[in-house]
């Protein structure tokens, strides 16, 4: 059993996230961003059969795939809510590949939008979380990604310049993507060690900003896709993990589960990391590029932090990584974030990314990532020429 | 007296005992009758081999710091009095735990001993926390 070739990505719609949604809605962020990827598919709202969605932190509710649907006038036969956090996007491509391959439905529109408004945050609900993690003030993403730069550190003797250096690379990559929310101003490592300490060993530009936007994209059976306007982009592999929620009950917190999520992946695709030509790993924080690095097999565990710093991760480089900035400048719309290494590494193999565009683009590799190092979603991700 | 303003644990039928324990000021586990691995935190059944033959034991309190940040800027303005050490602890028993360091933040390093100590934080609450051994 196997999802290669069985779908592609045919359209995308993506909004450039603002740090102030206003009188925004996450449904009225979906009908645009809806409207925009079937456009961009060269289909008609008509031929939308499936629909995968994730929950905006803004906007829960029960029932929710129904809800939007009707919202969004879709007919559709198969509906669900993709709930992996940050993997959920990279999660709905496989779904709807799989749905497909079923038979169940032919053009799957995979969709994110949240108001993610910098503010509080809120005790976990969960109630293990609730009662043993919150009251000691292990509350919210930044503590536990922490906890993993420092024991990467005392392990592996990565080093703070490493770190800064994603941020660095994603940066200059943001800065000819118009869609990034930071992509007017260039950064050096020495900026990002000299930006304000939040959580011990992380600066305040290692760590994502909170933004609002939206994203989708159509995943269409073999057929749709032959006759689409844009390039397919073929589903090759994927591989999906998850051993826990909350690190402190992790096996270990520098080995993550995207290494079985990833080996799957490639072993689905029949390829090895060596063959991608660019690398979307999901990045909330600069440490999680470097584990997603090592545990995806584009280097050796432990020797992240020198890879990044003997290669170069721009767009010009010899290992595109996150071109479209990143979580990092690109910020973290929600959910919409994590859609947006998808929308990226698409859009990299479709051929459409203007001035950041990696020359010679066949092969992507994507990774997303949710809650603290937990659900694991890795795809391969294949133009043919 | 001022008002204690952080979340607070909320003892489910299984877990109470372990926060009883903890008012007593001393630290409890659950341990597995068949696979007598420790367990934390509490649970119904064990998560290593699903068997129901939990009993609860007293445990050294001893442990080491597996990792940690300092919180400099926390997220919840519950724990707006940051910076505060975030930790998880490595019992010697095997289990990790979530729990603070009281010590000064440029004391601590991954791997350093520590103990566990008590903290009363309400009349009816008492956290379990960690200092250095
Ligand atoms: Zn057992």
């Amino acid at each position: 059993m196997s999802l290669k070739g069985k779908a592609a990505a045919i359209g995308i719609g993506e909004l450039k996230p603002v740090k102030e949604p206003g009188d925004l809605t996450a449904l009225g962020l979906m009908a645009t961003v809806a409207a925009e990827a079937i456009a961009d598919a060269g289909l008609e709202k008509k031929d939308i059969d499936g629909f995968l969605v994730g929950v905006p932190f803004s906007d829960p509710g029960m029932i929710y795939p129904a809800s939007a649907a009707e919202v969004l006038g879709l007919n559709v036969r198969m509906l669900n809510q993709v709930d992996i956090g940050g993997a959920s996007p990279a999660g709905m491509i496989w779904r709807a590949a799989a749905a497909i391959d079923a038979g169940m439905c032919n053009a799957v529109l995979c969709i994110v939008a949240d108001l993610n408004k910098v503010g509080d945050q809120r005790p976990p609900v969960i109630s293990v979380q609730r009662e043993f993690e919150a009251p000691y003030g292990n509350i919210g993403a930044n503590c536990g990604y922490a906890m993993i730069a420092r024991r990467h550190m005392h392990e592996y003797g990565t080093t703070a310049r490493q770190m800064a250096k994603v941020a660095v690379d994603q940066r200059t990559s943001a800065l000819k993507n118009p869609l990034a929310t930071f992509n007017d101003k260039a950064l050096t490592i020495d900026d990002v060690l000299n930006s304000r300490m939040i959580v011990d060993p992380l600066h305040l530009y290692e760590i994502v900003s909170p933004v609002s936007g939206g994203a989708a994209i159509i995943v269409a059976s073999p057929e749709l896709a032959k006759r689409a306007k844009n390039p397919p982009i073929w589903l090759l592999g994927a591989g999906e993990y998850a051993n826990h929620s909350t690190i402190t009950y992790a096996p270990s917190i520098t080995e993550s589960p995207i290494k079985p999520a990833a080996a799957a992946a490639f072993k689905m695709a029949g390829l090895q990391p060596k063959d991608m030509d660019l690398a979307c790993p999901y990045d909330c924080y600069t440490i999680t590029v470097i584990v997603t690095l090592e545990d995806a097999g584009f280097c050796k565990k432990g020797e992240g932090g020198p890879f990044v710093m003997e290669h170069d991760l721009t767009y010009a480089g010899d290992f595109p990584c996150n071109t479209h900035g990143g979580q990092l400048s690109f910020g973290q719309p929600g959910l919409a974030g994590g859609m947006s290494h998808v929308t990226e590494a698409i859009r990299q193999l479709m051929g459409r990314c203007g001035e950041r565009q990696v020359k010679r683009a066949a092969l992507g590799y994507v990774n997303g990532n949710g809650g603290i190092m937990s659900e694991q979603s890795s795809l391969v991700l294949e133009r043919r020429s | 007296m001022s008002e204690y303003y952080k979340p607070l644990p909320k003892p489910s039928p299984t877990s109470r005992p372990f926060w009883e324990a903890a008012r007593r000021h001393e630290l409890t586990l659950q341990r597995c009758g068949a696979c007598r691995a420790f367990i934390y935190y509490p649970r119904d059944r064990c998560p290593k081999c699903f068997s129901d033959q939990l009993a609860w034991e007293r445990v050294s309190g001893r442990g080491k710091v597996y990792s940690f940040t300092v919180v400099r800027r926390a997220s919840s303005r519950a724990f707006s009095d940051a910076p505060y050490v975030l930790a998880i602890v490595e019992l010697a028993e095997g289990p990790r735990m979530t729990s603070n360091i009281i010590a000064a933040p440029e004391d601590v390093r991954v791997e350093m001993p520590v103990e566990v100590c008590f903290d009363d934080v309400t009349p009816d609450h008492t956290l379990v926390k960690f200092k250095p051994a």
